[in-house]
């Protein structure tokens, strides 16, 4: 089972709650980062890592000595990345979305696969949890690509251990986040009951209801704010998994480097509950209504 | 004029709090939200409806089954694994279609069909601290980076003909597109950070972009007083790597307040905290003035 932990507002506690979570998981774990832009699981779950390599992207190397001017490649090219310019040509590698398309549109034969360096994917364990994730090379503008790397890498994981993942995703709901809950069984939303946070959670509810999973919602800093994700959630039935109060002291230990579900008996018990309303989401069984109703 | 965008690498930092107070305090100016994925600033600022356009970028490509005839090219050329097989019927995951047109180039039956995409908003509003220039990307959608582009290019013909002298912008977390195109041509960007592992990681990857790319940054450090060790901490860095912090502000309940009545921290009866904002913005002014990097 996958499980993608995603929010629409960042900030939220998608990674406390991931964190948590990957701590009192029952089952053998990968803990996913696929937050490449802000990656931060690494700094709570502290993997040791064991393996680290570049990421590359596809990009076009030209041979002038055999290319004729004949303008397809930059006819086809839809992110302006190859222009030719009377008997010169020039690619812009940082524009490139790595299609293959001028490449393989070329009569002259003329266009070779370079590469771009688009960030590092790393591998660990963490205890008994393996870790993996991506991070972004500074300057780099794309991250699906990047993040479709290591989901690839997490399926070959999983294909070989059978392993559950929890995956910390992108926060917002544009293509990275959306790209990275695509491929997951259950999607937990992380919000807090503040005005942004139920305005980025409405949005967040939106981008992913189409993709037709089962979707639940966490209440982070339950207390502070207002009541309007509550009535909101009742009114479109979507299951409230749980809430966890805000309490200053979690704040310090989170800004100290700890895990919540760490702090204290009373935290640990809401992630454990958490992971088995997890487990009843997934299996489409009817959501025990949370403490609130 | 003056362009200064308020960015943060790590999302719930107060980036939209801050730059909504900044909005009340700054004058002559027009306030640009850039967090086009997930925009919350007009939650505090609650714009007039004023201008909208619609906004198109890049193509989708979708198959026409009564020109297909099955010859599964496409779905061998595309990169994206965006082609989908269901028998012998082929069809584009619109999710995952780059917009690279490769199998509209190379379907031999002609059948891929490329309209262009739909992808949101965008709008010219009026607000009680004056214009404000916004957008909303459609759910799922990708091009975040051009449409930021597009509000930024309306932000400064906008103040050109109103003859503003600063562009305030709130910028989207993270490091990637989004926040690349914000960066362009600004004067300053101001990051606003935590004393947490997240905040000081995520600090550390955009001030490297503003360096990568020669933007003047300046740090805001909040909730300070939740690990003061860790402010200390990024003070620090920032000395050693040439940013002003520009303030310490503490972790105060008024701002979700503020955040629930719809308004700016600074609209609130002052205390001291309300202080620290004008007196952090006071100084934000002092450092866009200086103007670029050179």
């Amino acid at each position: 089972m996958i499980v993608a932990i995603a929010s629409g507002k960042g900030g939220t506690g998608k990674t406390t709650v991931a964190a948590s979570l990957s701590r009192v998981w029952e089952r053998p774990l990968v803990a996913v980062d696929l937050d490449v832009e802000a990656p931060n699981l690494h700094l709570f779950l502290r993997p040791v890592i064991e393996e680290s390599s570049a990421a590359w992207i596809e990009t076009p190397v030209v041979d002038e000595s055999r290319c004729n001017f004949c303008l397809a490649c930059s006819d086809l090219c839809q992110f302006k990345a190859i222009s030719v310019m009377g008997s010169v040509v020039l690619t812009f590698q940082e524009m490139c979305h790595g299609c293959g398309g001028c490449i393989a549109v070329c009569p002259q034969k003329a266009i070779s696969p370079g590469r771009r360096e688009l960030g590092q994917i790393g591998w660990g364990r963490a205890g008994n949890t393996q870790f993996l994730m991506g991070r972004l090379r500074i300057g780099e503008a794309m991250s699906p690509p990047l993040m479709r790397q290591v989901k690839s890498r997490l399926k070959d994981i999983i294909e070989a251990t059978g392993r559950d993942a929890i995956v910390d995703a992108p926060p917002g709901v544009s293509c990275p986040a959306v790209n990275a809950v695509m491929g997951s069984d259950v999607i937990v939303l992380v919000t807090e009951p503040t005005p942004f946070g139920f305005h980025d959670f409405k949005l967040a509810w939106e981008a992913f209801s189409p993709l037709g999973k089962p979707m639940g919602v966490v209440i982070n800093r339950a207390g502070v704010g207002d009541r309007k994700i509550y009535s909101f959630c009742a009114e479109m039935h979507i299951p409230i998994l749980s809430e966890v109060p805000y309490e200053r002291s979690a704040a310090e230990g989170y800004a100290r480097g700890r895990i919540v579900a760490d702090l204290s008996p009373e935290f640990r018990n809401i992630f454990v509950s958490l992971s088995l309303k997890i487990f009843e989401l997934a299996a489409g069984s009817r959501v025990l209504e949370a403490t609130h109703a | 004029m003056r362009e200064v965008v308020v960015i943060s690498g790590k999302g719930g930092t107060g980036k939209t709090s801050l730059t909504g107070a900044f909005a009340h305090l700054a004058s002559n100016k027009i306030v640009c939200d850039l967090d086009v994925d997930a925009p919350d600033l007009h939650l505090l600022l609650r714009p007039q409806a004023g201008r909208t356009e619609e906004f198109f970028s890049g193509h989708v490509a979708q198959i026409d089954n009564r020109q297909c005839t099955g010859c599964g090219l496409c779905a061998s050329m595309c990169r994206y694994d965006a082609v989908r097989v269901d028998g012998n019927t082929y069809s584009i995951d619109p999710l995952r279609c780059e917009g690279c047109r490769v199998c509209v180039a190379f379907c031999p039956a002609g059948a891929v069909l490329f309209p262009e995409k739909h992808c949101g908003h965008w709008h010219i509003s009026s607000t009680r601290f004056g214009r404000l220039v916004h957008a909303r990307l459609f759910p799922g959608e990708a091009n975040s980076g051009r449409l930021v582009s597009v509000l930024k290019q309306q932000a400064r013909q906008l103040a050109k003909s109103e003859g503003k002298e600063l562009i305030l912008s709130d910028g989207a977390p993270g490091i990637g597109c989004p926040v690349i195109s914000s960066l362009s041509g600004a004067d300053l960007a101001v990051a606003v950070t935590e004393p947490t592992p997240s905040g000081r990681h995520d600090l550390e990857r955009v001030a490297e972009l503003c360096g990568h790319f020669r933007i003047r940054l300046g740090v805001i450090i909040n909730k300070f007083d939740l690990n003061p060790e860790g402010a200390d901490g990024i003070e620090e860095f920032c000395r050693s790597k040439g940013h002003e912090v520009i303030a310490r502000l503490a972790h105060d309940q008024i701002v979700t307040k503020a955040m629930v009545a719809g308004l700016v921290v600074t609209e609130l009866p002052e205390t001291d905290f309300t202080r620290e904002v004008r007196k952090t913005w006071a100084r934000i002014e002092e450092l866009a003035a200086r103007g670029k990097k050179s």
